[in-house]
């Protein structure tokens, strides 16, 4: 009678054992050597995951860090502060961490820009713009559909008036609106610049006033009036170069069609 | 004899599908299935665990349980040797082969007790084989069931995240949005798979 149990109940117990005590060779002897300083970075990372810097995720870029000496300031979303712990621990410089911020290049509301169609299908700016480069009549404007708000992680992208609008304060810079854009009307910028072109339109002047009252129409008036030669017309839109900027705003008040602003707000104690 | 292999075959994938008739592995069936990539990921490591599973749980059991008149503790013997040996294989992949286990690996601990793994242990161990079948065909037998089993699980995995990848662009009422919806497609698929059991051979 107690053979039925005691054998059974050793054997099953052996064999917990041996699975125990092989699990326990295993684990020292299958090791995997892993750098602890990627896990030290992938800590301080902001954790978001976004695909800013161009990898997987954070634990990827803080692998690609310590294993292949990846540039560290390719988070857009990390401080200065973050970076230089994680330089402390690298035991390198730092480099400039410049806040990026997205800013729509686009004024044209449903009141200002027409449309070509009414458009019944999906609310998904990429799948609109395949039929007919979608219902704006603008082919460069925002359709405001609102792609690029469902990929936005932070909330900060939102569509007031047909329109995306970023809140400067809490986008993070990671890009991820600017590349599902089908129009690519979003512009990734620094966040301390303070002058913007709101027009992305390549069309001529004469067609561009067909459609909109806000648009580009490449007359050079900015161009003329900027003393240092920040702002060129470049495919019958209005350009700015950063390098050469000063924020000085004459183009904006300049510009006929008032697309150029200045009222974008800039961002305090951000930039190092 | 290879007609019974693949008479085997078709009533692991099709008529006795896993997922879709048997209900077993709904879990990973729909936590994992929400994009294709990651359900044909989730397909192989179960097709894995669950062929290296039923080899190991056959020999505990003909070797150990059978002999000791201790069929009755097929449940928590096979539970400890499916948990140990996937945990044994995943420091042996992710040591050998970190290719294998950057694709796996992920998977790897979710099935450790799954349902489906077990399952198949357990339906392998009450399999009542033909007089004078040899100990190596009983053992191939099994294996091979195992191993079809975790491709039919693949296969409705793989289906139902293509369907619901088509769901999340499709027009869906509020209150059916998201989980509801997935579980009445999950059951119409099953109904769809339950029309296999016309197959006889």
């Amino acid at each position: 009678m107690i053979e039925q149990i005691l054998y059974p109940a050793l054997a099953v117990g052996a064999i917990g054992l041996f699975l125990g005590g092989l699990l326990a060779v295993a684990s020292i002897v299958f090791r995997v050597e892993t750098d602890e300083r990627v896990e030290q970075i992938a800590e301080i990372l902001p954790g978001a995951n976004c695909g800013g810097c161009g990898y997987a995720g954070c634990s990827a870029f803080a692998k690609a860090i310590v294993e292949d000496g990846a540039p560290i300031n390719r988070c857009n979303l990390m401080t200065a502060e973050t970076a230089e712990k994680i330089a402390g621990i690298m035991g390198v410089e730092a480099g400039v961490i410049t806040k990026k911020v997205a800013r729509v290049a686009c004024r044209g509301t449903a009141e200002c820009a027409g449309d070509q169609y009414v458009s019944y299908g999906l609310n998904d700016c990429v799948a609109a713009a395949a039929l007919g480069g979608g219902p704006k009549a603008c082919a460069y404007g925002c359709m405001g559909l609102g792609s690029c708000v469902s990929v936005c992680q932070f909330g900060a992208i939102s569509v007031v008036d047909g329109v995306a609008a970023v809140d400067e304060d809490a986008c993070t810079g990671c890009g991820a609106c600017a590349s599902v854009c089908p129009k690519n009307v979003i512009a990734m910028v620094d966040a301390d610049s303070r002058v913007f072109v709101g027009c992305s339109s390549r069309d001529k002047g004469a067609v561009v006033k067909t459609y909109c009252e806000v648009g580009c129409i490449g007359c050079k008036i900015c161009e003329k009036k900027c003393e240092f030669g920040a702002i060129s017309v470049v495919d019958n839109v209005a350009v700015i170069d950063p390098e050469k900027c000063t924020n000085c705003g004459v183009c904006a008040s300049a510009c006929l069609k008032k697309i150029i602003v200045t009222d974008v707000c800039p961002v305090e104690g951000e930039s190092a | 004899m290879i007609a019974q292999f693949l008479v085997m075959a078709v009533g692991a994938i099709l008529v006795e599908n896993f997922v879709l008739v048997k209900f077993l592995g709904i879990c990973p069936f729909l936590g994992v299935s929400k994009k294709t990539d990651t359900a044909i990921g989730m397909g192989m490591a179960v097709i894995f665990v669950m062929t290296l599973a039923s080899a190991i749980t056959f020999l505990v059991d003909h070797w150990i349980l059978i002999p000791l008149g201790a069929e009755y503790l097929r449940t928590i013997a096979f539970i400890l040797v499916i948990a140990a040996l996937v945990q044994f294989v995943e420091m042996v992949v992710a040591k050998l082969v970190p290719a294998l286990y950057s694709a796996l690996g992920i998977y790897l601990p979710l099935i450790t007790t799954n349902c489906a793994v077990l399952g198949v242990a357990l339906i392998n161990a009450e399999r009542v084989f033909e007089e004078g079948t040899s100990f190596g065909m009983m053992f191939g037998l099994s294996v091979w069931y195992s191993f079809c089993a975790a491709v039919g699980f693949t296969l409705a995995i793989v289906l139902f995240a293509g369907v619901r990848e088509r769901l999340e662009l499709s027009n869906i009422p509020k209150p059916l949005q998201g989980f509801p919806i997935a579980l009445i497609t999950a059951g119409l698929i099953s109904i769809a798979f339950l029309g296999f059991q016309g197959l006889s051979f």
